[in-house]
């Protein structure tokens, strides 16, 4: 299986422990990434583009769609917000007439998005390419005993009806279908699918950290060692500003924020170290104690 | 057809402390809502059950319940759907982010406060023509899926931002504001905009799309509070915070392809706005002490002209 991998900005700036433990998963899992055919490949424009100028996001998507097209190889993401305006790109291309308009202004560089590119996260591509059964049997150090709590990020689980949950409503219970996978148990709380608060951390950081705090607290109270989210903007929030929030609701939280890709590797018997947690704010070492724990 | 419907129950004047469960058990048909379970319940199995129905058809808006976690029209939800032959329970609540009056009724005072506190009628300059107002029928044909709108709360149910801020004007308060900013006929964009531009307006919203999921006539509210924001960019209302990391965020990708995390910040709040700037320092420095500060040169992708000639092509008409 191979496949062009779109990393996104964050894993290649402020997560780049995201980056790392992709590859070094990938490799585990027989997943052979193509890091050069989108080198070139721009910002998805993160919705916050689309705020000013939809259909100019719309075109920046429709180039790297078109470069993946050309590669032959199918889209792999590793970010919840990435995958989710990628989604509702494609969507509002569906529509020819659109889809002509926008590849008029890619012809300079003689590029074409035809309708075909279907970029995919890596969560997905594990349930559905590999198969959780297949990927089951790769796992060598189960996380028995550990109680993960699951955080989507919005794009990766909203509008559902672009994110192809009608024809793969697995999608919908993805995350919780990788934890058991790896042999850790489900810690659920209300707040899996809400907002982690990270677009309005500038505008308006009070209730940005309200939502940190709710959600960490919550999952706590229902008994998760860790959180594990396949969005590292979700993470930034999570993880970065978790002292933050922690300040602001007046009480300590250190609730370690794992990458999915991290979740994954410690289960393939990856050295924790190569997965980079220890390149978290939240201190990660109760996450690898309480594994070394386990049989 | 077999179901358990697990109703979320209170009745404050009956002497209860807080909101408990009460499961029952009923036979429906296959092409019962969950409404009409509810009705059965009313009036078969316990005439005190609170509940707020009218048309039963998906118009009045009177329903908005969360069956399995999720905001509805009860009258549009078919048990039928939502059980399967291992799972016969189906879980019911009141709408969330309002005060909860009984059962499953909840007061809708404060929504209709932030509804008022848009102006939602269209205000016009000009003396009142001798017959009725027209407008094109493009622009109205714009208006028609925000118009659809039946303020049955769902969207204020789920919305994040009212779940910790319940200042925030909410999607279905900022959806009826785009809905006259949009209209042809009204003239009061400018004071419109200005007021929508303060704290606890457009800016505050954080695209979650909760809004976008749960409305059950297609309004996308969170799609007209992205538009009130272009709109307000465009009419120069350029000093705030969320304007200008939309600025910022755009300037960047078009001169570099894609972000960069350090400045993406600094340039938004401005390098001279050093209260900011000391909340910034801390946790730059302990992104760095974990090796993971973002470059601070800006770093292009390979073919980054290509970018920044496509936002010049691709300008707002």
């Amino acid at each position: 299986m191979k496949y062009a991998f779109y990393p996104g900005c964050v894993s290649k700036g402020a997560a780049p422990e995201l980056y790392r433990a992709t590859i070094e998963v990938c490799k585990k899992l027989d997943i052979e990434l193509d890091t050069e055919t989108m080198e070139g490949a721009s910002c998805t424009g993160s919705g916050v583009l689309q705020e000013k100028n939809e259909k100019l996001g719309d075109t920046l998507n429709a180039r790297t769609f078109a470069m993946g097209e050309n590669s032959g190889l199918p889209i792999m993401t590793i970010c919840s917000t990435c995958q989710g305006v990628m989604s509702q790109a494609r969507s509002r291309m569906a529509d020819l007439e659109y889809r002509e308009s926008v590849n008029s202004s890619l012809s300079d560089e003689n590029l074409e998005y035809k309708g075909q590119a279907e970029p995919r996260h890596l969560l997905w591509i594990i349930i559905e390419d590999i198969g959780i059964e297949k990927f089951k049997e790769k796992i060598v150090k189960p996380l028995t005993g550990l109680k993960i709590a699951p955080f989507y990020g919005c794009y990766i689980v909203r509008p559902s009806d672009v994110l192809g949950f009608g024809e793969n409503p697995e999608r919908k219970h993805s995350l919780e279908m990788i934890i058991e996978a790896v042999g850790a148990e489900v810690a659920d709380f209300p707040g899996k699918s809400a907002c982690c608060g990270f677009p309005i951390l500038t505008i308006n950081e009070k209730n940005s950290m309200k939502m940190v705090s709710n959600h960490t607290l919550s999952a706590k109270k229902e008994g998760a060692v860790a959180m594990v989210t396949p969005c590292p903007l979700c993470h930034l929030n999570l993880d970065g500003y978790q002292p933050t929030a922690s300040k602001q609701v007046g009480q300590p939280i250190d609730l370690p924020i794992l990458h999915l890709p991290q979740l994954i590797g410690l289960a393939l018997g990856i050295d924790p170290k190569v997965l980079k947690l220890n390149q978290h704010i939240i201190n990660t070492e109760s996450v690898v104690s309480a594994l070394a724990l386990t049989p | 057809m077999h179901v358990d419907l697990n109703i979320a129950r209170f009745d404050p004047e009956s002497g209860e402390k807080k909101p408990y469960r009460e499961e029952f058990n009923i036979e429906v048909d296959e092409t019962s809502t969950v409404l009409d379970g509810l009705i059965k319940i009313r009036e078969e199995v316990d005439g005190t059950l609170g509940l707020r129905c009218s048309c039963r058809s998906a118009i009045c808006g009177s329903c908005a319940m969360r069956v399995n976690g999720k905001a509805v029209l009860a009258c549009n939800t078919k048990i039928s759907d939502l059980v399967s032959d291992e799972n016969k329970s189906i879980n019911v609540e009141p709408v969330g982010n309002m005060k909860l009056i009984k059962d499953l009724i909840v007061e809708f005072d404060t929504h209709w406060q932030k509804i008022k506190a848009i102006e939602p009628w269209v205000k016009t300059d000009a003396p009142p023509p001798e017959a009725e107002y027209i407008a094109s029928n493009e622009s109205m044909m714009e208006l028609i899926g925000v118009m659809g709108c039946i303020q049955c709360g769902a969207c204020v149910s789920d919305c994040t931002v009212l779940a910790v801020d319940e200042s925030f004007l909410g999607p279905a308060a900022l959806a009826k504001a785009y809905r006259f900013l949009a209209d042809p006929r009204d003239d009061a964009n400018n004071q419109r905009l200005k007021d929508l531009n303060e704290p606890a307006g457009m800016w505050d919203c954080t695209r979650c799309m909760q809004c976008v999921e749960v409305c059950p006539k297609g309004v996308d509210p969170m799609g007209r509070i992205m538009k009130l924001r272009d709109f307000a960019m465009e009419a120069g209302y350029k000093n705030t915070t969320g304007a200008r990391h939309a600025e910022v965020f755009s300037d960047i990708i078009k001169n570099n392809g894609v972000l960069n995390e350090f400045w993406l910040p600094v340039k938004t709040f401005g390098m001279f706005n050093i209260p900011e700037m000391l909340k910034l320092a801390p946790i730059g420095l302990k992104a760095m002490m974990r090796g993971k500060m973002p470059p601070i040169f800006y770093e292009k992708i390979p073919g980054s002209k290509n970018i920044t000639k496509l936002f010049e092509k691709t300008k707002v008409v």
